[in-house]
């Protein structure tokens, strides 16, 4: 089996030079306008707080919310670790933009026949064994493309090896039950707009705990309702019929 | 509200074109436009009042249709027969005008149909789609008879009446499905909720919740046809339904509790902030004032005080729905998000409509007519008097 393959963004390298914005557009077929947010038109923006540089793209999920809710199975969780999308089974519900976690997916709400847009992870150069268009692209090493495994060990390594640097803390590591995608950072991730309230177990289990149930609603609801029905249904025939034989005997 | 006028008074006829003009306008710049040129959703809020308001409440308060259809035909309760006509006309409306509420909420119509052919079944919202879809059709099997009657199709009516026990033991279940279902579809995001609203046991307060904006519904029409058209319905008819009302309304009350105390919810209901008082504003109408209207006997048992009853169930049915699709999120998102001029037009226009088709279908379908006979179906096994004497000797030789 392929090994799962990921990103490490360190805060404390990225310079803010946009050269990942200009290289995914180009490696996405997007326009090339810069813009401030996330957009159907920037799968990634740059973006700077305090003189810190960070970025925003889609986390990959290891277990995607947007997959699980989409009614149509638009999503797919690739062995690479990428988060793809099919437009052509898209009905445009928009289920997945409101239970991402991250608020990543975004809409072409000017098109009349839109589509949701977010990063890919470049899938398709993952398929030719080829990184991704923003760390190959970045002159700082700030996003490094790797093994997410062998990531995770980096990022550790460097929180050991350089104390008072970073927080403690890998983003994505655990968060939502684990991302593709990992943030180290001198400064906690909340300080960026990223939601630090997320559990560490994967959100879609919350859906799934109910609707498991759905199957017993259905055989044992049918089944005592049809019960319920037949013992009344039974209980007044009865009495009917009851009623009606002391009828015929008083005459 | 008063919907007698549309065909007596020009004023309210007037009142009803420019209502559908301005939704005609609204659907001409949605087609042409798309979500963005006709809505006020973005990125960070792509859940609207169309979800909100015409999916999410709509099928809420259609759910009356379940309720009397199972509490007619599974429990006998005969009593109830007179407002179970209109009462799955209203369903069936509703669920129809649900369905051209999604067809203008999704960015792509003319997919609608996907679900069918590709479905998810870990997403709520997939078994949400099929429960609508099929639901939609067992309620038009339901409303059928009225149109065969009128039609004089005697045959194909009575075909429809021996299966009526399975297609409404049928309806229960997908009602009973996908009005939790649409609680399960906020369950995935407890993070961007406010206190109020989420909770883990939002399938079964949406399940409860739509129960008694069902009764509430049944009051609401029941008086407004005796308004409109003068069917008188027996009050006791009525004043039985807001007692059911009345417990199911406790019943939610203290299920509300109970999660509010096992979520730690309660150190919040004071903080003077927006979600508080729209929070505050749904407890009130939707539950604390009817339990004490509906507590009052004097009030059950008069055709207004049903009625004004009704009316705080419903709105407090509809915050409720709303805040929990909408208001729920404005924190976390960070935007502030208001409705556009084009959304309130087509939400406005097809409660519009749905007013209209059901005074239309009361005028010129039996819906209100009282059955010469409506005898509960029967097995076949249960036909002559014969078999039932061998089952009943049979009894009491066993």
């Amino acid at each position: 089996m392929e090994k799962q393959k990921g990103l490490l963004i360190d805060v404390t390298k990225c310079i803010g030079c946009g050269a990942c914005v200009s290289a995914c557009k180009e490696a996405n077929g997007l326009p090339p306008e810069i813009e401030e947010e996330l957009s159907a038109d920037s799968y990634t923006v740059v973006k700077e707080k305090d003189g810190m540089y960070y970025r925003r793209l889609c986390m990959h999920c290891e277990d995607p919310s947007c997959k699980s809710v989409c009614p149509v199975g638009a999503f797919e969780k690739t062995p690479q670790g990428a988060v793809i999308y099919h437009a052509n089974r898209c009905i445009g519900c928009r289920y997945c933009m409101q239970a991402c976690p991250f608020n990543v997916p975004t809409y072409e709400w000017k098109k009349r026949a839109p589509k949701v847009q977010k990063c890919i992870l470049c899938y398709h150069r993952l398929k030719e064994g080829k990184a991704t268009a923003c760390s190959e692209a970045c002159p700082t090493g700030a996003t490094m493309f790797g093994d997410r495994e062998e990531l995770v060990a980096e990022a550790r390594k460097r929180i050991q090896e350089n104390p008072g640097q970073y927080v403690d803390h890998i983003y994505g590591e655990k968060e939502v039950g684990g991302t593709s995608v990992m943030f180290l950072s001198a400064v906690p991730m909340g300080e960026f707009g990223f939601p630090t309230n997320l559990p560490d177990y994967s959100l879609p289990q919350l859906t799934w705990q109910a609707l498991s149930k759905v199957p017993s609603v259905v055989i044992f609801g049918g089944a005592f309702l049809y019960g319920v029905w037949w013992i009344i249904d039974r209980r007044m025939e009865l009495a009917e019929y009851k009623a009606k034989r002391k009828e015929t005997d008083k005459s | 509200m008063d919907f007698k006028l549309p065909f007596k008074m020009t004023f309210w006829k007037v009142v009803l074109l420019l209502i559908w003009l301005a939704g005609l306008v609204a659907t001409i710049i949605r087609v042409t436009g798309g979500l963005g040129a006709s809505t006020n959703l973005s990125d960070k809020y792509p859940w609207g009042l169309w979800v909100g308001f015409d999916v999410i409440c709509g099928v809420g308060l259609a759910a009356g249709g379940f309720t009397i259809a199972a509490a007619v035909y599974v429990f006998h309760v005969k009593r109830f027969y007179p407002v179970l006509k209109p009462t799955i006309l209203t369903a069936f409306l509703g669920y129809l005008l649900v369905i051209v509420g999604l067809l203008f909420d999704v960015g792509r119509p003319d997919r609608i149909y996907n679900p069918l052919l590709m479905g998810n079944f870990h997403s709520a919202l997939f078994e949400v789609a099929m429960c609508v879809m099929f639901y939609t059709t067992v309620l038009f099997f339901e409303f059928s008879p009225n149109l065969l009657q009128r039609l004089g199709w005697s045959g194909p009516k009575r075909w429809i009446t021996k299966i009526t026990v399975p297609l409404v033991i049928l309806g229960v279940i997908l009602s009973t499905m996908h009005q939790s279902s649409l609680g399960s579809l906020f369950l995935i995001m407890p993070e961007k909720m406010y206190i109020f609203w989420y909770s883990a046991s939002l399938p079964l307060l949406f399940y409860v919740s739509a129960i008694a904006a069902g009764c509430a519904m049944v009051i609401f029409e029941s008086h407004l046809s005796f308004r409109a058209f003068g069917h008188k319905l027996k009050d006791d008819v009525l004043a039985d339904v807001g007692r059911i009302l009345l417990v199911v309304l406790v019943m939610y009350l203290l299920m509300k509790i109970y999660d509010f105390t096992a979520r730690g919810a309660w150190s919040s209901i004071f903080i003077p902030r927006m979600e508080t008082y729209m929070f505050w504003l749904e407890a009130l109408a939707g539950i604390i004032a009817p339990i004490i209207l509906l507590s009052i006997r004097r009030v059950r048992l008069t055709t207004v005080g049903l009625y004004a009853t009704s009316i705080c169930v419903i709105s407090g049915f509809m915050l409720n729905r709303l805040n929990t699709a909408t208001t729920s999120f404005i924190a976390s998102s960070g935007v502030n998000y208001f409705p556009s001029w084009a959304e309130i037009a087509i939400t406005v226009a097809l409660v519009a409509t749905g007013f209209f088709i059901f005074a239309m279908a009361v005028r010129y379908l039996p819906i209100f007519e009282h059955p010469e006979t409506h005898d509960r179906p029967k097995p076949l096994a249960y036909q002559t008097e014969e078999t039932l004497e061998l089952e009943t000797l049979d009894l009491n030789a066993r």
